[in-house]
């Protein structure tokens, strides 16, 4: 059992989760993050060029018995690149337990 | 009987508008500064409007109007005593184009106004009680004594034997002395931490609800419909037309002259130019409503609009902190409108200009000298600003005790 977060472009959002959504993951927490990178985004306010290093993301939050891991992350690097810098990052985490509260029960049984 | 019933309509109808401005001015200054601020804004605006009436029934009509100047003749001072007047107002054939009650209510809305373009220059870290302290003075004093010089048959309406001051709805009477109020206090009063960097350089603070700023000038726009409108004193059908189409055209090609120029600029689309520019447009025809043709009215327009741009980028370079843009709109929109008089229009010619000239230095001059009196008495009493921690936590909670949007994150 495996957590995988994924930081993702707003504007991919909807493709990755349709590309979740083929392999037959469908459980999954999402949020807005804004981080800090290298990016700069240019703005101008009422004649005053500025720039901030806040950058807009989604992260996702996926749980997936180990079978699915492989898939899971093809599917969000497929659906989610552009190519361009500032694609996002896939993290991959050992996930010790789950519980489905309504029943106790536990492991992969609980999300699948 | 019934042309004076027709006028009076009007009036109340135009003084309803420009009652309505004051919503406008709340918006525009709420959208353009930050969400920890808001009560404040809004507590701000309450007061000028409040006590702009109340003030301006106890003593502002009647020093405004004083009928004669018997305090300083020559038509300088006069007050024609406390409150408000049941026998003149009894007295139907007071003017043809209103009742006295209408007079006062009409009048009374436009001098809150001056208080109001003070407010949205000092944002975000002036003290209330100092706030309230400088435009009870400004507002029931500075105010109708500047407007009794033109509008109360003072001397600046016959400022030379041939020529008289003109003024038509108040660019200068109204917008500069609220906007010369405004330059001086946020002169003494210093920038908003974090408008200029440790290097002088000007930081942008985005406003936060760009479209509540955008609903707020397009109510005022609406508004100048009744403060150019109504400033024909009555319901003259060539006049009052004549006058709101030469205001919606300043209005609209001032936001299209510095929407124009601000884009080429800076390279950017800037809606809060855009915004401030249609105000440009419109405090520079307020000068001149009845005397322009169409073709005048866009020109002062875009001029308007220009400057309103030039004036924020001014404002930046002498290191001046004006959040919502009121000094380069009220101000130097007001002294252009001002001038126009002498330059384009009915009355054009130059020694108009240097009537409208010599006004404008006369107003300025006595607008700059109160308001540096009653800013330092103000500050020598109970101070200007408020500590530095209660300006980044914001003024909601140290001033008022609450933020505005108990539900949402604040940033």
């Amino acid at each position: 059992m495996k957590k995988i977060e994924a930081i993702i472009r707003k504007a991919k959002f909807d493709e990755v989760v349709e590309a979740l959504h083929q392999i037959e993951v469908n459980f999954f927490c999402y949020w807005d993050v804004t981080g800090r990178g290298n990016e700069k985004i240019g703005k101008v306010y009422r004649g005053i060029s500025y720039s901030t290093k806040d950058i807009e993301r989604t992260l996702l939050s996926i749980v997936v018995s180990d079978s699915f891991v492989d898939k899971t992350i093809k599917a969000i690097i497929d659906s989610g690149a552009t190519g361009e810098i500032g694609d996002g990052k896939i993290f991959l985490y050992n996930c010790e337990e789950a519980y489905r509260i309504r029943t106790g029960e536990t492991g992969t049984k609980s999300f699948n | 009987m019934e042309l004076l019933t027709t006028n009076n309509l009007w009036m109340m109808l135009c003084a309803a508008l420009v009652f309505f401005m004051h919503l406008g001015f709340s918006f525009l200054e709420i959208g353009l500064t930050r969400q920890k601020n808001t009560i404040n804004i809004l507590f701000k605006n309450f007061f000028i409007i409040t006590m702009g009436l109340m003030m301006y029934c106890l003593i502002g009509f009647n020093i405004m109007y004083p009928g004669d100047f018997n305090i300083i003749g020559g038509g300088f001072l006069g007050f024609s005593g406390f409150g408000l007047d049941a026998a003149a107002a009894a007295d139907l054939s007071y003017n043809e184009g209103y009742t006295y009650w209408t007079d006062f209510l009409f009048q009374g809305m436009f001098a809150a106004t001056a208080g109001t373009i003070i407010s949205g220059a000092v944002a975000e870290r002036i003290k209330i009680t100092s706030f309230m302290l400088i435009t009870l003075l400004y507002v029931s004093i500075v105010y109708p004594i500047v407007g009794s010089w033109q509008w109360g048959s003072g001397f600046l309406s016959t400022l030379t034997d041939n020529v008289g001051f003109y003024d038509f709805a108040g660019s200068t009477l109204v917008h500069s002395v609220g906007g010369w109020g405004a330059l001086v206090v946020i002169y003494l009063l210093g920038a908003r931490k974090g408008k200029f960097n440790k290097d002088g350089k000007p930081q942008a603070i985005p406003g936060s609800n760009i479209p509540i700023a955008a609903a707020g000038v397009l109510i005022l726009w609406l508004g100048w419909f009744g403060f150019n409108g109504g400033s024909v004193l009555s319901a003259d059908p060539a006049s009052t037309s004549l006058v709101l189409v030469a205001t919606c055209l300043a209005a609209a090609a001032g936001g299209l002259g510095a929407a124009f120029v601000s884009g080429i600029l800076y390279k950017n689309l800037d809606l809060t130019m855009f915004m401030n520019g249609v105000l440009g447009g419109l405090v520079g025809i307020t000068a001149g409503a009845d005397q322009m043709t169409p073709t005048e009215a866009i020109i002062i327009g875009i001029i308007g609009g220009i400057i309103v741009v030039m004036g924020v980028a001014f404002l930046d370079k002498v290191k001046l902190d004006d959040p919502v843009g009121a000094v380069p709109v009220h101000l130097f929109s007001g002294i252009w409108g001002t001038l126009a008089v002498g330059l384009f229009g009915a009355s054009k010619g130059f020694d108009q200009f240097m009537v409208q000239l010599a006004s404008v230095v006369i107003v300025g001059i006595f607008c700059i000298i109160s308001t540096i009196i009653i800013t330092l008495l103000v500050k020598s009493i109970i101070g200007l600003r408020v500590s530095e921690i209660e300006e980044i936590e914001g003024l909601d909670i140290s001033e008022h005790g609450t933020g505005a949007y108990a539900d949402f994150a604040m940033k």
